[in-house]
């Protein structure tokens, strides 16, 4: 286990320098400076801009200055909003950020776990195929689709929630946490029926039922634990998802985390704040890919003393 | 049946599952209606009637009109012209990398397997959708580009399920067969292996198509697809999010359009593969 473990961290590390050497040439080949704005701005404040930020030097000198700097965790100033650097930002919006998604992936393991262990239960009756049709809407109803509706009808037509905002109202994280959840119920209540329908098949599950346990001994405390590896190797991608599916959902309901940040550095070309939150957004992906992994590792018994 | 080859028993099994026919239905309908566009719109799709501007579902405009007064029914065609357009090709170029990928990995096998496989690993841990809209802000938003980034992106899965078919595949007689004839590698690939694992492909690129149409629709909703005065489901949904308060019909009706295609695709997909592979429709 800590030598899988060791393993991944020291091939993670390579993998984000090349995200981050990739990321920063990527930018420099962009046609058009960050001060090219709609106002043209005259030739010494540019330069002075220019000297300020270091855009004077050399790519390279550029290149090894920005690497020292991320060693040390400072990605760098930003630069549509002066006096404002880009780890001060991530700082301000990743709690906003982190708390959505917590709640998104909360709502989306109660949900999901419960439809897909009842629907597994009860396979091929009512009460498979209903929470297999509301799983089908939840992957076909896009999140940005979803969102708008959610808002239609219970901010706007039945005026019970918010419509934006976070933490400003009271309610106002219910919607954005159900939109950016509801998504991943779909996904994890798919998962989790399957991996029950594989283990409740297996001679374990006969033997504990033979030993007299309880129906809900059986499930719960064997039939589950299987059961639900594939739910849990699931929640590494997932968090890569969730990270796109804030940026639609804090943008829809107008919420100051690190996705709308990170879609209004895109459009405002803020390259700094675009190259600091890619590499940090990577360095999390990597992060939670690897602790899924391993938790997944963990669950099975198999692979445990490996 | 007096043919009992792989692909007719496999038709059998999906003409008895309603939901996929129901699905390929629905399909063959919006392709025609997306390729026939321009002759069965009732009106341009920049057609402006300003006088008119957003007006409700009527006879004269079946879906309404959005505030500059064009015609919601005619920009849901041609908008179904660039949904499905980028689903296919995207689709196609993820198809076309991520296959010879797996057949060269699954084949060669071990270290040129090996290094390949890690590199797929390592791309899979990675934030794409960060990388793909990166590309768009850098390059401009440009449809091509569009293709080639979500279609460098889907291939991923692909290489990784026509791998695990090939390496079932190569140690069989007819393998060793072509390979004691002194088959070269390409022809290797295209006569004798491709062939016979068209049925996971064809299954996996039904079910990419949706996950593309997705992931236009999300880049055109921030505003980072499709530009204006083009239109995809995604941008019709993007305009309609913007105005719901006064008109929800602009929202409602372009995402019910998109819903429907995706439900459809799911469908058929999902049918598809369990008419292919029996063994796993249990499940």
């Amino acid at each position: 286990m800590i030598a899988i473990f060791l393993k991944r961290i020291l091939l993670a590390i390579p993998v984000l320098f090349a995200v981050a050497s990739i990321t920063f040439f990527l930018i420099k080949i962009a046609p058009g400076g960050p001060f090219d704005a709609d106002k043209a701005v005259s030739p010494q404040v540019l330069k002075n801009l220019n000297e300020a930020y270091n855009l004077d030097a050399s790519n390279w000198e550029q290149y090894v200055g920005y690497m020292t700097g991320l060693i040390q965790g400072n990605l760098g100033p930003s630069f549509r909003f002066p006096g404002r650097s880009v780890t001060e930002m991530i700082a301000t919006g990743l709690p906003v950020t982190f708390e959505l998604a917590f709640y998104a992936i909360l709502i989306a393991l109660v949900m999901g776990v419960f439809l897909g262990v009842l629907a597994a239960l009860k396979r091929n009756t009512f009460l498979d195929f209903i929470p297999m049709a509301i799983a089908m809407i939840g992957i076909c109803v896009p999140t940005f689709l979803m969102g708008p509706l959610l808002v239609l009808i219970f901010g706007i037509n039945l005026e019970l929630l918010p419509v934006s905002g976070w933490g400003q109202l009271p309610g106002d994280k219910i919607l954005p946490s159900l939109t950016l959840g509801f998504a991943y119920a779909a996904y994890i209540a798919r998962l989790s029926r399957g991996g029950m329908l594989e283990v409740l098949n297996q001679d374990f599950i006969r033997t504990a039922r033979a030993k007299g346990l309880t129906e809900r001994m059986v499930v719960i405390k064997h039939a589950m634990q299987g059961g639900l590896i594939p739910v849990v190797s699931f929640l590494g991608p997932a968090i890569a998802g969730l990270l796109a599916g804030s940026f639609v959902v804090e943008t829809i309901f107008q919420i100051p985390g690190l996705g709308r940040f990170y879609v209004e550095a895109a459009f405002n070309r803020d390259y700094t704040m675009i190259l600091g939150t890619t590499i940090f957004f990577s360095a999390m992906i990597v992060f939670f890919n690897l602790l899924s992994d391993l938790a997944a590792l963990w669950l099975n018994p198999r692979s445990r003393d490996a | 049946m007096k043919n009992n080859s792989l692909w007719s028993d496999a038709l059998y099994r999906l003409r008895r599952n309603r939901a996929a026919m129901l699905g390929g239905f629905v399909l063959i309908i919006l392709v025609i209606c997306a390729l026939l566009a321009p002759w069965i719109a009732p009106y341009s799709y920049s057609f402006q009637d300003l006088n008119l501007g957003a007006s409700p579902p009527s006879s004269d405009h079946l879906l309404g009109t959005d505030i500059l007064g064009r015609d919601l029914l005619s920009r849901i065609l041609y908008g179904a012209r660039i949904s499905l357009l980028v689903g296919f090709v995207a689709t196609g170029v993820a198809l076309v990398i991520g296959v010879s990928w797996g057949i060269v990995a699954g084949y060669m096998g071990g270290r040129v397997d090996s290094i390949m496989m890690r590199i797929v690993d390592v791309m899979y841990g990675l934030p794409f959708i960060i990388f793909i809209i990166l590309l768009m802000v850098i390059f401009g938003r440009n449809l091509w580009l569009l293709f080639g980034a979500i279609g460098a992106v889907e291939w991923l899965t692909m290489a990784r399920i026509v791998r695990g078919q090939v390496i079932g595949l190569k140690n069989q007689e007819f393998v060793l067969a072509a390979q004691a004839m002194g088959v070269s590698n390409l022809s290797m690939f295209r006569r004798h292996l491709l062939p016979n694992i068209l049925g996971p492909i064809a299954v996996y690129a039904t079910l990419t198509i949706p996950q593309v149409m997705l992931l236009e629709g999300f880049l055109s909703f921030l505003g980072l697809g499709i530009q204006p005065p083009m239109s995809s489901w995604g941008t019709l949904i993007k305009d309609g999010v913007e105005s719901m308060e006064e008109y929800s019909w602009l929202l409602i009706y372009p995402g019910i359009t998109f819903t429907i295609t995706l439900f459809a695709l799911n469908f058929f997909g999902d049918g598809l593969r369990d008419a292919l592979d029996p063994k796993t429709s249990d499940n």
